[in-house]
């Protein structure tokens, strides 16, 4: 296996794909991107729904095709090799693709299968996998009784039939409720630790916190902001923020009157953000003017405040 | 980490090597299936055959000039029953089967993410049509056998290859037609004014030329005539070789036509 730049394995430049809509206007869904992902990595796509996150995620997977600029999966271009690069990846789709009428054990060993691995081999991998994603015990139960947490480790699972390079996840825990979502977690910090490059979407600010090194906020098919998450709330966020509630439909016409407490102070539909680096005093502050708002919070600043700073509006709209 | 056995270029033996790799999927497919295709493949040919072949054949003395060769209505109809189960059989597995591996199961999304590429998948999924178009068709002309219907065993061995070009000759088409589909409401008239008309009107259970001369012509347009027509003269040994050409040219067009059709109905469906 040859890989032109050692550690790179994802290189993207100038990455673009278009659709033809039925109206005949064509519509970009990414507008020329630059990525590079190095080995052992893990990355994260973040952005609203509609950002291009999952349009560039298939044609990392090597199943949609370029629409313009160059794409490099593990030193390989996917127009002409996507056979070899899908026999490498993982992919662990938004919607489940699980074959629910066959038991949870056929469904890893047919997958397999796909990837022509000998049976034998098949079947020490299922086992192993099983054993992994904790569900030994469900091996023959039908997929259609699993719980949707079960179903999603068993789609990992899946992804990790042909011992990939590189593993893409696409929104790995919307859905879930919060105890899966930590099972998955953990899962995926384990495969982190294994040395697994991880490329993930999720428009989840949590989890881009938990599990990317890197990441990049696209919008609108572009790419607003890159870097680790760290870095990202120091360079488009104060060190705090204070929120304050107010009565419904108060918060625009409140707005001026604390304007010059913080460093930039943002309206959401239900409270006020006010960023500052010492959010206790911004609070006191506020008090003083003699606003009393219904409830108040002083917290981190967070990935969700850069997103709202660089889009304008919430993750989830 | 791990490469497969596959050298993953897009040439033809790849491809060919990448589609058995699907096997042992429909292999499990057909493991859940096969009981409930057992009376459809066992018991209804034998209906058939009592019912409008002992039956019903009981009270037809038509003139054997205008049997096509068949020395009797038995003889005549048990061919043109045959070629129609084939075309029935492929238009119960090209329609919603596939419709649910796109739709509402989405496996084909799932083999795409794997070394295997659209025409691997086609290739795979028609390959079990197939093998379903061959156990129907075997064990119809099997029943038969007992009802002293074939002229010779020669013919019905080259009448059973015929079958898998029939079956093929509407599979791919057909199945094409469905992966462009967005939904599965058009199948119903597929049903009733493609399937239903030409097993009624092209030649199975009585000659075209019964027909008035427009509509006859018409008849002998559908791919089930060809079919019926070509196995019939190999099952009551009455060849006319350059017929058998047309008949073979023609079947064989509509396979290859329908495949590039599907695949790239298939390629714009699933990648973009």
């Amino acid at each position: 296996m040859t890989v032109s730049s050692d550690t790179s394995m994802i290189h993207a430049v100038g990455l673009r794909k278009s659709f033809g809509s039925k109206s005949g206007e064509t519509v970009e869904a990414v507008c020329g991107i630059d990525v590079d992902v190095r080995r052992g990595e893990s990355f994260g796509f973040l952005g609203p729904n509609g950002a291009g996150k999952s349009s560039t995620m298939r044609m990392i997977a090597a199943v949609s095709p370029i629409s313009g600029g160059s794409l490099r999966i593990l030193g390989m271009d996917p127009a002409t090799q996507g056979p070899q690069i899908r026999a490498r990846i993982g992919v662990c789709p938004q919607e489940d693709t699980l074959d629910t009428e066959l038991n949870v054990r056929d469904n890893l060993y047919i997958y397999g299968r796909y990837f022509g691995l000998p049976r034998a081999e098949v079947r020490s991998r299922t086992d192993e996998l099983l054993e992994f994603v904790q569900l030994t015990e469900k091996a023959k139960a039908k997929v259609e009784d699993l719980s949707g947490g079960m179903k999603r480790r068993l789609t990992i699972a899946r992804s990790l039939i042909n011992k990939p390079d590189l593993l893409l996840l696409d929104e790995p825990t919307t859905g879930l409720d919060p105890q899966a979502r930590h099972v998955v977690w953990d899962r995926l910090f384990r495969l982190k630790q294994q040395g697994v490059t991880l490329v993930l979407t999720t428009h989840y600010m949590d989890e881009a916190e938990q599990l990317c090194d890197r990441l990049v906020v696209m919008d609108k098919g572009v790419i607003a902001a890159e870097g680790s998450p760290l870095e990202l709330i120091r360079a488009y966020s104060t060190r705090e923020v204070v929120e304050l509630r107010f009565g419904i439909g108060e918060h625009e016409e409140i707005a001026p009157k604390v304007e010059d407490l913080a460093e930039r102070v943002e309206v959401l539909p239900d409270r006020l953000l006010l960023y500052s680096s010492d959010g206790e005093e911004t609070l006191a502050k506020v008090h003083e003017r003699g606003l009393d708002p219904i409830a108040s919070l002083v917290r981190r600043s967070t990935l969700e405040d850069v997103f709202l700073r660089l889009t304008g509006r919430t993750l989830v709209d | 980490m791990s490469s497969t056995a596959d050298d993953g270029s897009g040439a033809l033996p790849g491809t060919l090597i990448r589609a058995t790799w699907v096997t042992d999927y429909w292999l499990t497919v057909y493991k859940r299936t096969w009981k409930g295709t057992v009376i459809s493949s066992f018991v209804t040919p034998l209906l058939y055959i009592v019912a409008m072949g002992v039956l019903l054949g009981g009270f037809i003395k038509g003139d054997p000039a205008k049997l096509e060769g068949a020395t009797s209505y038995l003889s005549f109809v048990a061919p043109g029953m045959v070629a129609a189960q084939a075309m029935t059989t492929v238009f119960g597995e090209v329609t919603y089967p596939v419709m649910g591996m796109i739709k509402w199961h989405r496996t084909y999304f799932g083999m795409i993410a794997t070394p295997l590429g659209i025409p691997e998948v086609i290739l795979a999924h028609l390959g079990f049509v197939l093998f379903r178009v061959a156990t129907v068709c075997a064990v119809f002309l099997l029943v038969m056998t007992p009802f002293g219907v074939f002229e010779s065993l020669g013919g019905v061995v080259i009448a059973f290859f015929a079958q898998l070009l029939i079956g093929m000759a509407f599979a791919v088409p057909i199945y094409a037609f469905t992966v462009g589909l967005k939904d599965e409401s058009a199948f119903a008239l597929v049903f009733r004014l493609g399937m239903i008309p030409m097993f009624l009107f092209s030649g199975a259970f009585f000659p075209v030329s019964n027909l008035d001369a427009p509509m006859e012509a018409f008849a002998k347009v559908t791919p089930l005539w060809h079919g019926v027509d070509l196995t019939r003269m190999l099952t009551v040994g009455n060849i006319d070789g350059p017929m058998v050409l047309v008949h073979v040219v023609y079947l064989s067009a509509l396979v290859v036509l329908g495949w590039f059709w599907a695949v790239r109905r298939l390629t714009r469906r699933l990648t973009d």
